[in-house]
């Protein structure tokens, strides 16, 4: 069991990086990385929200939608039910975890709508995870999110000091370096 | 071409706001399902369908939905087609449905369909809804479908399956791996950086032309994302000052040349305008 959980771990955050080789949660990926202090509280909501998410759409799937036979609406009930913890999640902190809303709450509404949180939720389900294994797999995920925003975070406050082209200004040298660390978390297919 | 007309929403969606070459909007499936031009057109047309349903349908309820709801309501229209089409697809063309995986549920999420929601279906007809949503979703199919078949003829020799480069073609395998997927989109947005710095030289307005993902996601479709977007660039900038002074120093230990410094802090400076400008 503890071994199946490890390569879990490992093989949701390194080997299968969920920005670098499955595109999920680009946008934040791209868009809150120009410091490493914000992508690091970026990357610590998201580990928060899909450890959680992944728990809560477990237990639903697990208790409610196999019961009912209504497996066909999981994305329906996932994409409302992680919208819903959102929410929750920002009001249950601001009224009573004030300075843990100080550090994340900003991050929380742009979580919505992250593709990785519904993905890690989907994934759960299709790889037939239980209730456990599945928030595993959602915290792995979500480390592998934080590794990979953290170290793009880092290269991209060093690149600002650089002579880019004209052209490749802003976006496509980020996209440049994300392929790069792409090519290099290609190397971690090797540990399995 | 007459305003609000069903051609001239065709055209629009295809070319003149095209979701990926233009806007670019919904960057997640772009990248993932293009290894091929197939799977590129099968996820573009999946997507079409939805769009246009979804369309259809929000702009008809548009007078029911209450303002305040309206996202969530949006967001189970959506996941309801998205559902149907999963459904379709799993049943009758099911090596699609085995090719593209999670990114079908995942429709859902696209920015480019509650982006056409909030920003078109929600104010106008039906019909024009509907062939907006179609536009939009013809331009998203024909962009995948292109960057599928750049990436498959460049990674394998091959357009949709047929082998159609020479014999003695080496495939560079990176491009249909995950790392081409990064190059390829660079290559375009630094384009598309080019032609607005032309268009832009020239006089004529670009502001059209945006880097969707730039920011976020939540742009595209939450009118009050700008609010959202100044709170989470606020603390940045707070953080920023104290550090500017450790900043300075660290960049005088690192260059001895003061020439050198100055340059390179005021290229930096350059550069962080422009991305705020984005």
């Amino acid at each position: 069991m503890i071994k199946e959980l490890l390569i879990i771990l490992i093989s949701s955050s390194l080997v299968s990086n969920v920005v670098l080789s499955q595109f999920l949660g680009l946008c934040p990926f791209l868009g809150v990385s120009k410091k490493t202090g914000t992508a690091a509280g970026m990357g610590t909501a998201v580990i928060f929200v899909i450890t959680l998410a992944s728990a809560v759409a477990g237990a639903i799937y697990k208790y409610i939608l196999l019961p009912f036979d209504l497996t066909y609406l999981q994305t329906i009930v996932f994409i409302l039910v992680i919208a819903a913890l959102v929410q929750f999640v920002e009001m249950f902190l601001k009224k009573f975890m004030k300075s843990l809303y100080q550090a994340l709450g900003v991050y929380l509404p742009l979580i919505t709508t992250n593709c990785a949180v519904l993905g890690v939720a989907l994934t759960n389900v299709q790889k037939n995870y239980g209730i456990l294994a599945g928030i595993v797999n959602g915290f792995a995920t979500a480390l592998g999110f934080t590794i990979a925003i953290i170290i793009l975070a880092g290269i991209r406050e060093k690149m600002e000091y650089n002579d880019i082209p004209e052209s490749f200004k802003g976006m496509p040298i980020v996209l440049v370096t994300a392929g790069l660390m792409a090519i290099a978390f290609c190397g971690f297919s090797g540990l399995l | 071409m007459k305003q609000n007309s069903i051609l001239e929403r065709l055209t629009n969606g295809l070319i003149k706001e095209n979701p990926t070459f233009v806007l670019m909007l919904g960057m997640c499936p772009t990248l993932a399902v293009t290894t091929s031009a197939i799977n590129g057109l099968g996820m573009g047309l999946t997507t079409m369908v939805v769009l246009a349903l979804s369309n259809l349908f929000i702009s008809l309820l548009r007078k029911v939905i209450p303002d305040k709801v309206r996202i969530p309501a949006f967001i189970v229209i959506i996941a309801s087609f998205v559902t149907v089409a999963e459904l379709l697809l799993k049943a009758y063309i099911p090596f699609l449905y085995s090719a593209l995986g999670l990114y079908i549920p995942l429709i859902v999420v696209n920015c480019i369909i509650l982006g056409r929601a909030e920003a078109y279906a929600s104010k106008n007809g039906a019909i024009l809804s509907l062939f907006d949503g179609i536009g939009m979703g013809l331009g998203f199919t024909c962009a995948l479908t292109i960057i599928g078949a750049v990436r498959e003829l460049l990674g394998a020799g091959e357009l949709f399956g047929y082998s159609v480069m020479p014999e003695s073609y080496v495939p560079c395998s990176i491009f249909v791996l995950a790392p081409g997927a990064f190059f390829v989109l660079a290559a375009l947005t630094a384009i598309q950086n080019k032609i607005k710095r032309i268009g832009e030289s020239k006089g004529r307005d670009m502001s059209k032309i945006q880097s969707g993902c730039n920011s976020d996601c939540m742009n595209c479709h939450d009118s009050s994302c700008g609010s959202r977007k100044e709170a989470v660039e606020a603390p940045m900038e707070d953080a920023e000052n104290p550090k500017k002074a450790a900043d300075d120093l660290e960049i005088i230990e690192i260059n001895d040349d003061d020439d050198l410094k100055e340059d390179t802090k005021e290229e930096a400076k350059e550069g962080k305008e422009e991305e705020s400008n984005d």
